[in-house]
């Protein structure tokens, strides 16, 4: 088995996912293209270089349905020799393109591929794709359905986080943000967004707010409460799962949890061959992917296991990771992964995370890699670990090693 | 001879008259059925007929509903295979409703066909409004006591011959929800806004109204058989709809906390129901609905909320005596147990002499019935004329003499053995030897109180659970000496203030609180064992009870649960069971943790006297364990606690019926009524299993819960309880 590595990895900066946000005129189809053509461009690719572009996407409907991976590489300057293969793995499918590409590549199937993915959440709606689980009743009731912020409440009720915490967590994470877009930190893997005259159309994550502190985010009411305690209550099915629990704490808030944006993000794998080939340097071999279903109640537990899973497998301990980037989809999944390793807080997304920056759905598990990957070059570290919460109970995790 | 006729009119209307034989109010059989689609069949083919009325020849009421006798037919019909007997059955009624809704039309081009019109001079229930829905319009009497509506989900199904599936495409999933999972019924008035039937007329001209319509060359294609149809509200994947359903899931899951299996399948119906066409839709129905049946849930459902709970309505076990029907009823206290019993009995139409020590607690008493009447005026249930006919049949008095003339009495003063003698003597000083009395009490036996009597045979119990207006359930209780006439006079009044009896034999705590009582104690034991609050009490509303235990004991008192134990503990002596549950009861008295009505009881009140948490020094004196056990057991631990006593109530003979034992637990306390009641549940996990769990709860949690001989007597036969003693006859 041959190792698989990343060669390179880059996104476009996160736009608001919504009317009046920058990325907001882009198709996806454009945008994923934009990715493709930076990756084939800066390494210097040319023709049927990799076997695949594995494109992670979330809502799969409208101008994002229709296998948009192969339309993307249609779109792009790539050569159409390259498919596309279009996967949703909900929050992580941005990873689970990365961790198929790195298994496809070990396990032979070619030397080269593109993984990542895309997801313009103003454009096309979350949730516009439909889903039984939610919807049909002999499934939601069975596995007591409830909206992922209900999911995020019960964290932490269950885990015994406060409001202030998470306020703080979120605090903490625009501060960082901030300070690594002024340090410059993520300029290494962010393309600029342009129009099709090369006109920029944006050049920086856009979601962001400096400054917000505990006074701000504590104006903000409740985002789940009015659904979880009165229409159509959602805390009643919770605490069916949940009987010990008296009531849900409802913390989060759109200030604590990941923001609602557009963005795209590619990662470039091979095999060592891929990259003398190509006369490309590895920056990091992959050492280990996980993926892994759990309660769907709770639903965003699953970093736990996942990670878990992906040290019991690769045969490491928590102390052999340097950096972990934990997605913020809400500060309790965060506050729970710290809680459950006990790890330092000062080695979890350093440079701020999805709740400052928004959380593009299948865009942000590669790019949450490339953040990772570029903060241990940059701090001369040495292992990462990424993990994502998933919707309907699963969890993802990459371990990913510099050499 | 047939329920159904028709008369074809000169003017090319036919008209088909429903009157079930032999019964006050239509029901719908097997023969029936084809009866229907015979006339139906005639009058699409004859080209004199224009168009049908379908009517009743019932005054008041088109149809109560469907034999559910059809249902057991259609299955053990089926032999080895009886969910293909009850899915062809359901798909053949589907057939005949849909041969009336199509009427002879071309189904392409949707050409042709017969206008036919339902006319509803009253009532109409299940599938009395099932077959309507497949008319093609209903006109309504303008009848404000006719019930309109589908109550099945109140037994543990569903409507299943088209009824969800035509209502959701009428209304929209969001309007019908409350109709079809909470069995909503409307008067006409409310029926027509609500949009279930088209037009409400003046009943004398309910005929000539739909005859009009018929002769007016109506549309009559409907709307899910159009093209271009949208179901109103929105489809489940429309993004409106997409929010009504995940609503829906939610509400129905949280509300019924999933103990009901019919809710469950009702809803899958109409969502899977509302992806595909609409025949496609009916055979999903029938699907569900068929899964539904074969559940045992269903089936014990219907065995005692309606077929066993009517059966007792109408005197299943009263002896044979002259009709009991009581004229003027005497009530001794003026309480709060004493004050409902004199509102129901005079709502009745009962006179009532309503006595206590004081004029002004008579009078507290009686404002009691005129209160309960303003609210109902406030809410449109009620009139002035009504509030007044009730009043007027209440005389509140200090004095005994105006008992006179009473043919019962109910005592319902304080529980003192010597109060309840003193004034049971001055009562039957009062009333002629006939006079039957009875005490409303709920601890006392009911043969030490017969004392006071002369004539023990007829003193009995008639124990009222509280409120009264509110509680379905009578439980009657022959003392040693009650003789057959008070028991048929104790089962006529209480058929007279419409509520269910149970008849039971005189022993510690009866019937009801014997089993009430454990379930309670048993919830508190887990307190101190430290197992969640929260846990203990959603354990039990996942297993259907309305209130958890600890939230029970609030709303009935902490001192009272003290006062019973001791008691309780003074009368056993060393082989009182309880000390375990008094360490946490005695406690919060003496904490002045009373219950709800000291605003601080299990849980906090606020100065509204809303519940809030549970109290936090609950927490502090009994630390959470840090293993907390998993569900199931908390379930079986409440379940076994309370149906354990049932079958000791059998074999003691304490019980003598188990009808009266799985009604009177559902109606007097809510004991999970998609089970049937403890036999039925015992039934549906089998005696085997049963006997095995109590076999590994004894162990672990102490001889409470060691199998009686009776269940390990039937467990080693494999026995159940309805299979034994569904006869109704034998006694354990």
């Amino acid at each position: 088995m041959s190792d698989a590595y990343i060669y390179d990895t880059l996104r476009t900066p996160r736009g608001k996912g919504r009317k009046d946000g920058a990325l907001h005129e882009v198709t996806a189809a454009r945008l994923s293209a934009q990715v493709l053509n930076a990756l084939k461009s800066r390494n210097g690719l040319e023709g049927h270089a990799v076997e695949d572009v594995i494109w992670g996407n979330v809502t799969q409907v409208m101008e994002q349905g229709g296998c948009l991976a192969r339309t993307a590489v249609l779109a792009s300057d790539l050569d159409e020799r390259i498919p596309g293969l279009a996967i949703n793995r909900f929050c992580a499918s941005g990873m689970e393109a990365v961790n198929l590409a790195a298994n496809q590549v070990r396990g032979g199937a070619g030397e080269g591929y593109i993984a990542g993915g895309v997801e313009m959440m103003g454009r096309v709606p979350m949730g516009s794709d439909g889903a039984a689980i939610a919807v049909d009743p002999s499934i939601a009731m069975e596995t007591y359905f409830v909206p992922q912020g209900i999911s995020a409440d019960i964290i932490a009720t269950e885990y015994g986080f406060t409001r202030d915490e998470a306020d703080a967590l979120a605090v903490e994470s625009q501060r960082r943000a901030k300070a690594a877009w002024d340090d410059g930190r993520f300029a290494k893997s962010i393309i600029e967004v342009q129009d099709q005259n090369g006109l920029t159309i944006l050049d920086h994550d856009e979601y962001m707010r400096p400054g917000t502190d505990m006074q701000t985010l504590g104006a903000l009411t409740p985002a789940f409460q009015a659904m979880g305690e009165v229409m159509p209550g959602f805390d009643a099915v919770a605490r069916m799962k949940y009987p010990h629990l008296e009531r849900i704490n409802h913390i989060h808030h759109a200030g604590n949890s990941s923001g609602i944006v557009d963005g795209a993000a590619g990662v470039l794998i091979g095999s060592r061959a891929f990259g003398e080939k190509w006369g490309l340097k590895p920056r990091a071999r992959i050492v280990q992917t996980t993926k892994i279903g759990t309660d769907p109640t709770i639903m965003l537990t699953g970093p736990v296991p996942a990670t878990e899973k992906a040290l019991r497998d690769s045969g490491m301990a928590i102390g052999d990771i340097d950096l972990f980037e934990v997605n913020e989809a809400f500060a309790s999944v965060v506050l729970r992964f710290q809680q459950a390793f006990n790890v330092d807080p000062g080695l979890v997304n350093v440079n701020g995370g999805s709740i400052a920056m928004g959380h593009p759905l299948g865009a942000t598990g590669a790019m949450i890699i490339g953040t990772l990957l570029d903060e241990l070059e940059r701090t001369g570290k040495g292992t990462g670990l990424a993990t994502l919460c998933i919707a309907s109970g699963m969890g993802a995790a990459t371990i990913i090693e510099r050499v | 001879m047939t329920d159904f006729t028709m008369e074809k009119g000169a003017d090319g209307v036919a008209i088909i008259t429903w009157d079930t034989v032999g019964k006050s109010m239509n029901v719908m059989n097997a023969q029936g059925f084809l009866d229907l689609e015979a006339l139906i069949d005639d009058a699409l083919a004859d080209d004199a007929v224009k168009g049908v009325i379908l009517t009743s020849g019932k005054p008041g009421s088109f149809a109560g509903g469907m034999d559910l006798n059809i249902i057991a037919k259609m299955r053990d019909d089926a032999g080895d295979n009886p969910a293909k007997g009850l899915f062809d059955g359901v798909m053949g009624m589907h057939a005949i409703l849909r041969k009336i809704e199509r009427a002879g039309m071309d189904p392409k081009t949707l050409k042709g066909g017969k206008p036919i019109a339902a006319a509803l001079p009253g009532t109409a229930l299940g599938i009395g409004l099932e077959i309507p829905l497949a008319c093609h319009r209903i006109f309504a009497a303008d009848n404000p006591s006719a019930k309109i509506g589908l109550p099945e989900i109140m037994v543990g199904i569903f409507p299943g011959a088209g009824g969800t599936t035509r209502l959701v495409r009428k209304l929209g999933a969001m309007a019908a929800s409350p109709l079809l999972l909470e069995g909503k019924l409307n008067d006409p008035r409310k029926a027509k806004s609500a949009g279930v039937v088209d037009e409400v007329v003046p009943a004398d001209q309910l005929i000539e109204k739909a005859r009009e319509w018929v002769l007016s060359n109506p549309a009559i294609v409907k709307p899910w058989d159009d093209k271009g149809y949208k179901m109103p509200g929105g489809a489940p994947y429309h993004p409106a709809g997409f929010m009504t359903f995940v609503g829906a899931s939610a509400m129905v899951n949280g509300k019924t906390q999933g103990a009901f299996p019919a809710a469950k399948a009702l809803l899958s119906a109409v969502y899977e129901g509302a992806l595909v066409p609409f025949d496609t839709a009916l055979k999903i129905e029938a699907r569900w609905f068929t899964n539904v049946l074969m559940n045992p849930s269903s089936s014990a459902m219907i065995r005692s909320l309606f077929i066993n709970k009517e059966a007792l309505e109408k005197g299943a076990n009263r002896p044979d005596a002259p009709d009991q029907k009581v004229r003027k009823l005497g009530v001794l206290g003026a309480g709060m147990m004493g004050a409902g019993i004199a509102l129901v009995s005079a709502q009745a139409g009962i006179e009532v002499v309503l006595i206590d020590q004081k004029q002004e607690a008579a009078d507290k008493g009686k404002a009691y019935s005129a209160s309960f009447m303003d609210a109902g005026i406030k809410r449109g249930k009620a009139t002035e004329a009504k509030k007044a006919e009730v009043l007027d049949r209440i005389t509140a008095t200090t004095d005994y003499s105006a008992l006179k003339g009473c043919d019962l009495i109910i005592e319902a003063v304080f529980e003192d053995p010597g109060v309840k003698a003193g004034v049971t003597k001055q009562a039957l000083a009062e009333v002629g030897e006939d006079c039957i009395f009875a005490t409303n009490t709920s601890t006392l036996p009911i043969t030490d109180l017969a004392q006071a009597s002369d004539t023990p045979e007829n003193f009995i119990g008639i124990h009222f659970f509280s409120p009264v207006e509110k509680m379905l359930l009578v439980e009657i209780i022959k003392g040693a000496k009650t003789g057959p006439r008070a028991v048929a006079k104790a089962l006529d009044y209480v058929r007279q203030i419409r509520k269910t009896p149970i008849v039971v034999n005189d022993a510690r705590f009866f019937y009801c609180n014997r089993c009430i009582i454990p379930y309670i104690n048993e919830g508190i034991r887990m307190v101190a064992e430290g197992v969640a609050p929260a846990l203990i009490d959603n354990a039990a509303r996942q297993l259907g009870f309305p209130v958890g235990p600890l939230q029970l004991v609030d709303e009935t008192s902490i001192d009272l649960g003290a006062k019973i134990a001791r008691a309780t503990k003074a009368a056993m002596g060393d082989a009182y069971p309880d000390e375990a549950v008094d360490a946490v009861i005695f406690w919060m008295e003496s904490e002045g943790r009373l219950g709800r009505k000291a605003g601080a009881g299990f849980f906090d009140y606020d100065d509204k006297g809303k519940r809030q948490g549970y109290w936090p020094g609950l927490a502090a004196k009994y630390p959470r364990a840090a293993d907390q056990p998993d569900l199931h057991e908390v379930q079986h631990r409440l379940m076994f606690a309370q149906v354990l006593e049932a079958v000791r109530a059998l074999d003691e003979g304490v019980l003598t019926d188990i009808r009266e034992g799985d009604v009177g637990a559902i109606l007097a306390w809510g004991f999970a009524p998609w089970s049937g009641g403890p036999f039925s549940w015992l039934d549906i996990i089998g005696t085997p299993y049963a006997a095995e769990r109590c076999d590994q709860l004894a162990e672990k949690f102490g001889p409470r819960f060691t199998t009686p001989a009776l269940l390990r007597e039937m467990a080693d036969k494999g026995q159940g309880f309805y299979a034994r003693f569904g006869g109704h006859s034998e006694a354990a």
